[in-house]
């Protein structure tokens, strides 16, 4: 008999396995950086150097002691610009998860426990959606809406919440058949409450391991749009736009385009990583009973 | 009003839609329950008594569910004529239920106390320290050092105790009546002995009544005070449990209690009904 709660098990598990460790350790890190970095970037303060400040003297100068990563086609520091820059991709990163979850959760719960013609309707909408090509559906609405971080944000999550909502669709069909649900209505609780407060945190684990994998998305999405131009505007850096200035100097800089593109691959590969641990760790149905 | 019974059901009749056709699952069905008293159903898998006990409450799902007629007075209030609010108050805080599994009623990922607290906070408003209450009633359905289990999740503990602390969650609302479906079934025999035990001395400790969903006719002499037979959505017989037990009128009733298995008895095979005599009839 294991005498523990189910979250100190999944923990448990979670330590065991060095790779998943390993990426959670190198993500908080660089949430630390982000957090500190985001301070200086919002309140102005030039740390280690003003990321913005130009200097033509030095321009392309590749990396040396003093530019660790080198310099842009303005003089400007690259390794400042994205430790300047590194807030806004986990920024996008997890706003964008967050809004497509809370999207993807109340639709997708709603929908598997009460069935019926409105989970038909509903499901038939999610596929019709996901038939959108996203990235121009989100390039439409980036150019309708004006490029900023907040309405890249807000269109990464209202575009992707469908695959969350599928997902916690199923297993709201099978957890709503579980007898304590029966058990709670047999209680008079209230639907709201059996949906939310019962079933949902049954589904937890998988939830929690689709947003976690769906963060690197969003961060790629991001660059994406950043390099397209319609994420955020400079000269606020980010690792997309960085790249967008470098590929005119592909050729002669090509310190401008590793090493952001380095930061991204790096970022997106831990968050998988963590999240396929996550999901391993959290899986216990199918381990034993 | 004295005279007036806890729970009147009147030719309830309920139908299932089904795209495979119609069924008739209970066929005007009647029967009153008066304060603590105690009255088995007693019939075999699919002949409606686990549906009767659930539509008491509007359990079942609608759609597929119909209650195509009848009523179900509840200290004579109409149960079908309740708005969603009033039916929840009376589900848990009038009428409470324990079920056949307990391993899969009670919710995984939640404590024992968690769960217990929720129940008393949902219908009992005015008790202030919930963690003394909890102990109480674990104490009460015999748990032993209930103050260190309500802290464990339900796997941590056997199949008796986790139906233990069901019975502890269902009366923990004060319910005036105790619907239990089957709450032996899914146990080990000894262990149903306890469990029927334990529902008996708690029946007149309380003062409450019980209706015992069942197919074994052997748990009930010692508890029921009158027992009604289902057989194919009808109920066939009914009346006082021991009037029932030593002179049953109707064959599937005399057919069930043949198929008592009697220690010492010689008997070469067990008895099964045979359902197609039955039909005859």
């Amino acid at each position: 008999m294991n005498d523990k709660s189910p979250r100190a098990r999944a923990i448990e598990r979670f330590s065991a396995d060095k790779i998943g460790v390993a990426s959670a350790c190198f993500l908080v890190v660089l949430a630390a950086i982000a957090i500190l970095f985001a301070i200086c970037s919002i309140a102005h303060i030039p740390f280690p150097t003003d990321p913005n400040k130009t200097n033509l003297q030095i321009k392309l100068v590749p990396p040396n002691f003093t530019h660790w990563l080198g310099t842009d086609n303005l003089g400007r520091d690259v390794f400042t610009r994205m430790l300047h820059g590194s807030y806004i991709s986990l920024t996008v990163g997890f706003v964008a998860v967050f809004v497509s979850l809370a999207i993807g959760v109340v639709v997708g719960a709603i929908s598997g426990y009460l069935g019926g013609w409105l989970d038909n309707l509903v499901m038939r909408i999610v596929d019709a959606l996901m038939c959108f090509p996203t990235l121009p559906l989100v390039l439409t609405i980036v150019a309708y809406l004006g490029p900023s971080i907040w309405n890249v944000v807000i269109v990464i999550g209202i575009t992707g919440w469908m695959g969350t909502a599928r997902l916690v669709r199923a297993e709201f069909l099978t957890l709503r058949e579980m007898e304590y649900v029966r058990a709670a209505k047999a209680l008079g609780q209230h639907h709201r409450h059996i949906i939310f407060g019962h079933i949902l945190p049954n589904a937890a684990a998988p939830i929690v391991v689709t947003a976690v994998l769906g963060v690197p998305d969003a961060i790629l999405t991001e660059a994406g749009l950043s390099f397209l131009g319609f994420g955020v505007q400079p000269p606020q850096a980010t690792w997309g736009n960085i790249i967008t200035d470098g590929k005119a100097y592909i050729l002669d800089a090509w310190w401008l385009i590793l090493f952001p593109g380095l930061a991204i691959l790096v970022t997106a590969l831990a968050f998988y990583l963590a999240g396929e641990a996550l999901r391993k760790a959290t899986q216990t149905r199918t381990e034993r009973k | 009003m004295p005279d007036q019974p806890l729970l009147e059901v009147r030719d309830l009749s309920i139908r299932f839609v089904t795209e495979n056709g119609n069924v008739d699952a209970v066929k005007n069905v009647s029967f009153d329950l008066q304060r603590g008293e105690t009255l088995a159903i007693v019939g075999e898998s699919g002949s409606g008594k686990s549906v009767t006990a659930l539509s008491l409450t509007r359990l079942l799902p609608e759609p597929p569910a119909h209650y195509v007629g009848g009523e179900i007075l509840w200290k004579g209030e109409n149960i079908f004529a309740m708005r969603p609010r009033r039916l929840r108050q009376i589900r848990g805080g009038d009428i409470a239920y324990i079920f056949q599994e307990p391993s899969t009623s009670l919710n995984p990922v939640f404590t024992i106390r968690n769960q217990i607290a929720e129940a008393i906070k949902l219908h009992r408003r005015d008790v202030k320290d919930v963690d003394t209450e909890i102990v109480k009633w674990l104490n009460l359905v015999g748990i032993v050092e209930p103050e260190k289990r309500m802290r464990d999740y339900p796997h941590q503990l056997s199949g008796g105790m986790q139906q233990r602390a069901m019975i502890a969650m269902a009366l923990s609302c004060q319910p005036d009546l105790l619907v239990a479906d089957e709450p032996t079934t899914a146990l080990d025999v000894t262990i149903q002995a306890q469990i029927m035990a334990q529902l008996r001395e708690l029946k007149s400790k309380l003062s409450m009544a019980i209706i015992l969903i069942t197919h074994n006719f052997g748990i009930i002499s010692d508890i029921a005070d009158r027992v009604a037979v289902m057989y194919r959505g009808n109920i066939v017989e009914y009346g006082q449990t021991r009037d029932v037990l030593s002179n049953p009128q109707h064959p599937y009733t005399r057919a069930l209690i043949d198929c008592i298995p009697r220690l010492g008895a010689k008997r070469r095979r067990l008895t099964t009904i045979d359902h197609a005599r039955l039909q005859t009839l």
